[in-house]
C-alpha cells in the first residue's frame, strides 16, 4: 500500500518568511518536500516542518492546507508519495504507526479515536496489551491510568466508560493514551475546539509541564489567539505548501492571517465598529423589544431522546436586527434547542413564534416558506447531500419553488445555481460539481447560499463556521452582521466564544438544558462567561 | 420423565443455535455482519457428511466439516474485508452459493438430488437413536461432542472477548476500528481472525445436523443459521444473553414438537417467534439492541 518514497526532493519552502527563525535548539524532527494525494486532490503539495526539541509548535493553516495530512504522515498513518521526514536525524518516511509509537511520535487526533463501550483503561492499553500469561491483565491496566493520572495530572477514573466521559475527560484519555507509549512528541490536532475555556486553560497547563520535561508538541489550530498564547513557533500551511515557519514572539495574529490567506484578513476579534458590513450604533435594545420579536420562543422543553429532557424550559425573545448568541459547551442542549425550532424535532411542551405566527407544530417545510432559514451544525448530516451537485444542494428544502407543472425546472435551478455561487463566492464557481468536492469552507458557503440568499426574517445559524477556514469566517461574519444589519433576527448557537462575542448583540450561556444566564454583549466577555459554561456559576438559575 | 425428555430435546435442537450464534457473535463483535451463518452451516453440514461416508468416521467427517465452514468464512472474509464489498449483498451471495453448490456437490458425490447415504455419527451410547426409550438412553443422548461443544462455545467466546487482548481487540474493531488503527492494531487482521474462528465454530454447527441425522438433505440447516442470528441480535451481542435466547427458542420449538399431536397452535406461528422477537428487540420495545457500531461498515 505505501508507496515508497524517493529521497526528499530539497526544494526549499516558498514563502518570504520562510528562513526568519534561526533555530538554536537541535531538531527533532525535519519534514521536507512531502507531497500526499488522495485520488485527483493533492493534500500536501511541498509541505515542510521543522521542530525543535521542547517546544510547543504551532501549525496553521485554512481548512484544506493540508495540516492534518502532514501530521497523519508524520504519524504513520498515511506514507507520503514524495518527500523525506526525519526524527533525530533518521529517516523514517513512509514508517507504521507501530513504528511511530515506538518511536516516540503520538498522535490526539481531531476526532477522538476512543472506543465508546470500552473503559478508559482498557482504551489506554489497547494495542499493547499487559498481559498476565495470555490473558489480559486489568488489573495492571487500571494501575497505569492511576499511575500516569497521579504523575501528569490527567486524572481520569480507569473503569468509566468511555462513552460516559464528558469531551474535556476524554481529551485526557487520548492525551494519556500517547503519554502512556511513551511520546515525546506530541502531535495535537485542534485539542481545543471542543473546550471550554478553563478546560482549555487545563491543557494548556499540561502541555506546558510536558515541554518542561522535555517532551516536544506540534499543535494543528485554527485559533490564532492560541497561537500566540501557547506556541513558541509557528508553521503556516497554505494550500498543501508550507508558506513559513516564524517564532511566536516575532508573529502577530494578523501577519499569521495574511500567510495562511495571502491577503489582508479581518479577524473575528475585531469589532467592526468601523466595519462596512451596516449600523452598528449600540443596539437600542429596549425599543427593539418593545416591537414584535421576530422569534419568540416561551418554556421549551425538548426531550433528548435519552429518557430526559435536552431542553429544560427556555424562553427567549428576538426583535428583528438582532443577533442573540448562545455561548455554551457542546452537549448542554443547544442542539436540540436549535432543531426543535427549526422542526427536525419534536417539542415536549412550549411554543414558537415566528413573527405573529405560531410555528410549534409546523413541518419543515411550512416553517421554511414562513421565512425560518436554518444553516445546521453539521453540514454533512444534515446541511448538504454530498454527491449532489451544488446547484442540487442550493435548493435541498426548496425544491417545490424550482418546479414547473411538478417536474424539476432545471433551468430555475442552474440560473438560481449561478447567482448563488457568484453572489456567495463558492469555488470553484461550477455548479455542477458535487458538494463533496468543495473544501469545507466552500461547502458551509452552500449551505450558507441556501439559507440566507433568499427571504428570511429569521436565521438559525448553528456553529455557522465550524471547520472552516479564516477566510471564510471572514466572509461568514460579514454576512450574519449584514443580515442582522437588514433588520433580520439571527439566532448565533457557537461553541466558539471568540465567535459569539464577535457577532452576538446578546449572549445567553446554556448549561444543562437551561439559560443560566443572558448578558447584553457589553457584559459578556470570556472571563464572564467562562464559569457558566462550565455550571460553576448561575447554577440554579432559572430562565423566566 | 417428560421434563426429563423436554430438557434434553431442548439442548439437542438448541446445539446448532448455540454454535452458530458464538460463531456469529464473534463475526459481529468485530463488525463483520454474521448473515452468512446459514451458507456455513450448509457448507460444513455437506463436507462432513462428505468426510464421514468416506472415511466411515464421524470424526474426519468433523475434521471435513469445519474444513469447509473455514474456507467458506474464507470466501466471505475476502469479499467483505479484502475487497470492502457490502457485507449484507455478500452474505445473501454466500447463502445461496452455499444451497447451490452442496446441490451440485450432493449430486456429483451421490447422485441424488435429496440426500446422501446414512453416514455414521456421534451417538456411540443409544442403542438406535429413535424410538429408544429409557432414562439412560434419553440422556446418553447429550453425550455427544458437539453438544458439549455447544454448551461450552458462548462462555467461552464470551470469556475470551473479555478476558484476552485479541479479545479487547475484537470489540474495538468492530467498535471504532480506526481507534485501533490508531494504536498501531490491523483492523483487518483482526477481523479476518475473527471470521475464521467464527467460521470454524459455526461449522460445529452444520457438522452436528448432519452426523445427528446421519446423512446430508437438500437444504438442511432450513433457515438455523438465520435463528441463530435473531439469537445474537435478540442476545444484544452479550454472550449470556445469546445463550439464552438461543435456549429460549429451541424450547419454543421442543415445545411445539411435543404438542404437536394437539394442534394448539399452528407450527408455522412457533416458527416465527424467533424472527418476531428479533424485531422486537431491534425496535426496541422492550430495551433497545444496540449493535457493534462499526458492524457492516469496511476499514480503511
Amino acid at each position: 500500500m505505501s508507496t515508497s518514497p524517493e529521497s526528499g526532493r530539497e526544494r526549499p519552502a516558498t514563502g518570504a518568511t520562510g528562513s526568519r527563525v534561526t533555530s538554536h535548539e537541535p531538531r527533532l524532527l525535519v519534514a521536507t518536500g512531502v507531497r500526499k494525494a488522495f485520488g485527483s486532490v493533492e493534500a500536501n503539495r511541498n509541505a515542510s516542518l521543522e521542530v525543535a526539541r521542547g517546544e510547543i509548535h504551532a501549525l496553521v493553516g485554512e481548512n484544506g492546507a493540508g495540516k492534518s495530512t502532514l501530521m497523519r504522515i508524520l504519524a504513520g498513518l498515511h506514507a507520503p508519495d514524495d518527500g523525506r521526514v526525519e526524527l533525530d536525524g533518521r529517516d523514517v518516511t513512509g514508517w507504521s504507526t507501530r513504528q511511530a509509537i515506538d518511536a516516540g511520535v503520538g498522535m490526539v487526533h481531531q476526532h477522538f479515536m476512543l472506543v465508546p463501550t470500552l473503559t478508559v483503561a482498557e482504551n489506554l492499553v489497547l494495542g499493547r496489551e499487559p498481559r498476565r500469561g495470555a490473558r489480559l491483565d486489568r488489573a495492571a491496566a487500571r494501575a497505569e491510568v492511576e499511575t500516569l493520572g497521579t504523575r501528569t495530572g490527567l486524572v481520569v477514573a480507569p473503569d468509566r466508560l468511555v462513552s460516559d466521559l464528558s469531551v474535556g475527560e476524554a481529551q485526557r484519555v487520548e492525551v494519556l493514551k500517547v503519554l502512556w507509549r511513551g511520546a515525546r512528541l506530541l502531535i495535537l490536532d485542534e485539542p481545543t475546539a471542543v473546550l471550554s475555556p478553563p478546560e482549555v486553560k487545563d491543557l494548556w497547563g499540561v502541555l506546558r509541564r510536558l515541554t518542561a520535561e522535555g517532551s516536544t508538541v506540534v499543535l494543528i489550530t485554527h485559533k490564532l489567539d492560541e497561537v500566540m498564547e501557547i506556541s513558541d513557533t509557528v508553521t503556516v500551511m497554505r494550500a498543501g505548501e508550507t508558506v513559513g515557519r516564524i517564532a511566536t514572539r516575532d508573529a502577530s495574529p494578523a501577519a499569521i492571517a495574511r500567510m495562511m490567506v495571502g491577503r489582508e484578513v479581518r479577524l473575528a476579534t475585531d469589532r467592526p465598529e468601523a466595519g462596512g458590513s451596516g449600523p452598528q450604533d449600540e443596539p437600542s435594545h429596549d425599543s427593539r423589544a418593545m416591537s414584535r420579536a421576530a422569534l419568540d420562543v416561551k418554556a421549551l422543553v425538548v426531550a433528548s431522546g435519552r429518557g430526559d429532557d435536552a431542553v429544560r424550559g427556555v424562553s427567549f425573545a428576538i426583535p428583528p436586527g438582532e443577533v442573540f448568541g448562545i455561548a455554551g459547551v457542546e452537549g448542554n442542549g443547544q442542539s436540540e434547542l436549535v432543531e426543535a425550532i427549526a422542526g427536525l424535532r419534536r417539542v415536549s411542551s412550549g411554543t414558537i413564534h415566528l413573527g405573529a405566527r405560531d410555528i410549534t407544530s409546523l413541518g419543515m417545510r411550512e416553517r421554511g416558506d414562513a421565512g425560518l432559514s436554518h444553516i445546521p451544525e453539521d453540514r454533512h448530516r444534515r446541511g448538504l447531500v454530498l454527491d449532489y451537485a451544488i446547484a442540487d444542494n442550493l435548493i435541498l428544502g426548496r425544491q417545490h419553488h424550482f418546479t414547473r407543472r411538478g417536474v424539476l425546472d432545471r433551468g430555475a435551478i442552474a440560473a438560481n445555481a449561478a447567482t448563488q455561487v457568484a453572489g456567495f463566492d463558492i469555488r470553484p464557481p461550477d455548479p455542477r460539481l458535487p458538494a463533496a468536492a468543495l473544501s469545507g469552507g466552500n461547502q458551509q458557503k452552500v449551505v450558507i447560499a441556501r439559507e440566507m440568499g433568499r427571504e428570511f426574517p429569521v436565521l438559525l445559524a448553528c456553529q455557522p463556521t465550524r471547520g472552516v477556514d479564516v477566510g471564510a469566517i471572514e466572509f461568514i461574519h460579514a454576512r450574519i452582521r449584514a443580515a442582522a444589519a437588514a433588520g433580520r433576527a439571527v439566532l448565533l448557537v457557537s461553541a466558539d466564544l471568540v465567535e459569539v462575542l464577535a457577532l452576538a448583540d446578546r449572549v445567553a450561556v446554556m448549561y444543562d438544558g437551561r439559560f443560566v444566564t443572558v448578558l447584553p454583549r457589553a457584559q459578556a466577555s470570556a472571563a464572564v462567561l467562562g464559569p457558566y459554561m462550565t455550571g460553576l456559576a448561575g447554577r440554579g438559575a432559572t430562565t423566566p | 420423565m417428560i421434563i426429563l425428555a423436554f430438557i434434553v430435546q431442548t439442548l439437542r435442537i438448541a446445539t446448532p443455535y448455540l454454535l452458530a450464534a458464538s460463531g456469529g457473535l464473534l463475526s459481529e463483535r468485530a463488525g463483520i455482519i454474521a448473515l452468512t451463518l446459514e451458507g456455513w452451516m450448509l457448507t460444513s453440514a455437506f463436507c462432513a457428511a462428505l468426510g464421514a461416508h468416506y472415511a466411515q468416521s464421524p470424526w474426519v467427517g468433523l475434521l471435513c466439516g469445519v474444513a469447509g465452514g473455514i474456507v467458506a468464512a474464507a470466501l466471505h472474509a475476502v469479499a467483505s474485508i479484502r475487497y470492502r464489498a457490502n457485507q449484507v449483498v455478500v452474505g445473501i451471495a454466500i447463502n445461496l452459493l452455499a444451497i447451490g453448490t452442496t446441490r451440485f456437490f450432493l449430486r456429483l458425490a451421490f447422485d441424488s438430488s435429496s440426500n446422501s447415504p446414512r453416514v455414521p455419527g456421534f451417538d456411540w451410547f443409544t442403542s438406535s437413536g429413535a424410538g429408544a426409550g429409557g432414562v439412560l438412553d434419553t440422556l446418553a443422548s447429550l453425550l455427544n461432542p458437539l453438544v458439549v461443544a455447544g454448551l461450552l462455545a458462548l462462555p467461552v467466546v464470551g470469556w475470551l472477548l473479555a478476558n484476552l487482548p485479541l479479545g479487547l481487540r475484537i470489540r474495538a474493531v468492530g467498535e471504532k476500528p480506526e481507534a485501533a488503527e490508531s494504536l498501531g492494531v490491523d483492523p483487518a487482521r483482526v477481523r479476518w481472525v475473527a471470521v475464521l474462528a467464527a467460521g470454524a465454530l459455526t461449522s460445529l454447527g452444520g457438522v452436528y445436523l448432519a452426523l445427528d441425522q446421519h446423512q446430508f438433505t437438500d437444504n438442511m440447516t432450513a433457515g438455523r443459521g438465520f435463528i441463530a442470528l435473531a439469537a445474537v441480535i435478540f442476545g444484544n451481542w452479550r454472550p449470556a444473553r445469546v445463550a439464552i435466547a438461543c435456549v429460549l427458542f429451541a424450547a419454543a420449538e421442543t415445545l411445539q414438537i411435543q404438542l404437536q399431536g394437539l394442534q394448539l397452535v399452528p407450527s408455522q406461528f412457533v416458527e416465527m417467534i424467533p424472527y418476531l422477537l428479533t424485531i422486537v428487540a431491534l425496535a426496541g420495545i422492550v430495551g433497545r439492541a444496540v449493535p457493534p457500531a462499526a458492524l457492516g461498515k469496511p476499514t480503511a
